[in-house]
């Protein structure tokens, strides 16, 4: 089977430049910089790579906004705070193959006519930022990086950046904030960052793995990238597969491979030998997916269709003795917990739907609940700066619509006389429980 | 730890070392402005001092010349920079998704019995501290904590015990 990103991942020492070098590593390189930088452009948004941090937007088109005529210098920022719930992906690149990834951003800081690329990765990553700072340091010293790219008249530097704990932090203006040395609150756009990003300079912000397919867009040529995909959704990307499945890990397969098929060949089915109950197709912020719903194509356009997202497309899987309820209260927890308080919904009301969500599991849940629950969350949904607000609100107005009568069980149930509500720390006993 | 609350004092006054003063040079060099080298400097701080106090928060509002009120709104935002002391062996245990699913608040409750402290504690000999998180990025070998700066993976009552008997 086709792997691309992760084909290097089982080579001995294939993080270093040797390796990586007698592996196809900086080939593409010399290619790139003897086309014209707008051909590049133009052949990755033939290629139909999206933006696989989970927006989904066309990287070429990205990268086309720049504005041509600006003054200020231009640069790239690659999104490595990978965070989202279920996706473990990004990793397995920086760990594995950093050059790969050095090699992408060079050919993409050539296409745009950036010298300066700042690589922000989650503060917890010491392994694959020490990873990264390696490789950037060995392709220094091999001329691959500095004031002549592989003796090109074209200057290159690339800025490790580490995080420090903050979700948020993934969404790209908030990013930017925190690069520039503030508190991660995002921005109003417009200005979009390729306008005004970092310092107010025109600015790409792509994630690692995003940039990681850069190389091969160049080495088979758009066309023969996006006819690996599904339409409009080009080449392969790494799906992060977790929960109650028999073989959890990261997968390099097509766009639009069907769900079924990577849960039940490549995952191995479901643990335990139990049926499966729902799908989160595409990290914490997707929509839920009953065990009806997976015979979808894992491609962006597919899963808007039937009211999802691929997003991070890490796979979350649950199987029949999952409690819905419980297993919610873990995500509204996360949201409550990360939200960066800077908008009222999204500050007040992922605090509510947590507590609400509580209250059910304690069995001091309301009749109305239910309907409060979505109330709330659609006053949420929308109504913010930054996509948290929706990322908290469509999991509860999806997983509170598919699986109602789960949430209205647990309130008629009540909490039997002399038994105390079960602490947060203990929500993990009700997954045994069939609902 | 920010989550804990007040900012505890180290006991006497703090100074950058003059390895730390090279390094923050190093630091602004890489970036266009100094106020970019922020979180760099923060974390350079986390190493030289341990934790985040008003004294150290202080001395990085004169580096970075910013004034104080930011230095500690951006010490106070992020989840990493601690304002307290940690243990010699800092362990933060997964509570999101994957890991609920894999049984992690029963291996945390077997962690809370083991070390005799709750998240949020240093426990008394100053060995261990603990933190409860949110997703660590190891879903895949949920469940999941990070010791010292390395993660651990498909974890066990057994494995954790094997894990903290070896940091001791």
């Amino acid at each position: 089977m086709l792997k691309l990103v992760t084909k290097n991942i089982g080579i001995e020492n294939s993080h270093t430049l040797a390796v990586a070098k007698a592996n196809g590593g900086y080939s593409r390189v010399e290619k790139a910089l003897a086309l014209a930088p707008e051909a590049i452009v133009e052949d990755v948004i033939k290629s139909n790579l999206r933006g696989l941090g989970g927006a989904g937007f066309p990287a070429g088109r990205k990268w086309s906004f720049l504005p041509k005529d600006s003054p200020k210098p231009r640069y790239l920022v690659v999104n490595g705070d990978e965070g989202e719930p279920g996706t473990v992906k990004d990793k397995y690149i920086m760990i594995y193959d950093p050059h790969l990834l050095i090699e992408g951003i060079i050919i993409t800081c050539f296409a745009i006519r950036s010298h300066k690329a700042f690589i922000y990765i989650r503060g917890e990553y010491d392994l694959p930022i020490a990873r990264v700072e390696g490789a950037i340091a060995e392709a220094k010293a091999a001329g691959i990086l500095g004031d002549r790219v592989l003796g090109h008249d074209f200057a290159l530097d690339i800025v490790v950046h580490r995080g420090a704990g903050a979700y948020i932090c993934g969404e790209e203006t908030s990013l930017l904030e925190s690069l520039e040395g503030k508190r991660g609150w995002p921005r109003l756009k417009p200005p979009f960052p390729a306008v005004e990003g970092y310092q107010r300079c025109p600015t790409v912000v792509n994630n690692i793995e995003t940039l990681s397919y850069v190389p091969f867009v160049i080495e088979m040529g758009g066309q023969a990238f996006a006819d690996l995909g599904s339409e409009r959704n080009g080449g392969l990307r790494i799906y992060s597969v977790s929960g109650r499945v028999n073989k959890p890990g990261v997968y390099e397969l097509p766009m639009g491979t069907p769900l079924r098929q990577i849960i039940y060949e490549h995952a191995g089915g479901i643990s335990g030998g139990r049926q499966l109950k729902a799908v989160i197709p595409g990290g914490s912020s997707a929509p839920i997916l009953t065990a009806a719903e997976i015979d979808v194509p894992m491609d962006f356009d597919s899963l808007a269709k039937i009211g999802s997202m691929l997003g991070s497309a890490g796979i979350v899987v649950f199987d029949e003795s999952v409690s819905i309820p419980a297993a919610l209260l873990v995500l509204a927890r996360f949201y409550a917990h990360e939200s960066c308080g800077q908008c009222t919904p999204c500050r007040e009301g992922t605090a509510w739907m947590t507590k609400i969500i509580q209250r059910i599991l304690d069995g001091d849940g309301r009749m109305g609940d239910a309907d409060n629950l979505i109330r709330i969350a659609k006053n949420v949904l929308g109504n913010t700066i930054c996509p948290l607000g929706d990322a908290a609100a469509l999991p509860v107005i999806s997983w509170v619509t598919k699986f109602r009568p789960e949430f209205e069980e647990w309130i008629k149930r009540g909490r039997p006389v002399g038994q105390a509500p079960i602490p947060v720390t203990h929500i993990g006993e009700r997954t045994a429980v069939a609902v | 730890m920010s989550s804990s609350g007040h900012m505890i004092d180290h006991p006497g006054p703090v100074s950058w070392s003059e390895a730390a003063r090279r390094e923050i040079d190093a630091i602004f060099a890489k970036y266009p402005d100094t106020k970019s080298a922020t979180l760099p400097i923060i974390w350079l701080a986390v190493r030289e001092f341990g934790w985040i106090s008003p004294q150290v928060e202080v001395i990085l509002g004169e580096v970075l010349k910013r004034p104080l009120n930011e230095i500690h709104s951006v010490v106070t935002f992020y989840t990493m920079f601690p304002q307290g002391p940690l243990g010699r062996h800092h362990i933060q245990i997964c509570r999101n998704i994957a890991c609920w699913l894999a049984n992690a608040p029963e291996l945390m409750e077997h962690l809370v019995a083991k070390l005799g402290i709750r998240p949020g504690e240093v426990s008394a000999d100053g060995r261990f501290s603990l933190e409860e998180v949110e997703c660590l990025a190891y879903c895949e070998c949920a469940p999941a904590l990070r010791i010292d700066g390395r993660y651990e993976g498909n974890l066990t009552r057994e494995k954790i015990d094997r894990i903290v008997e070896e940091a001791r």
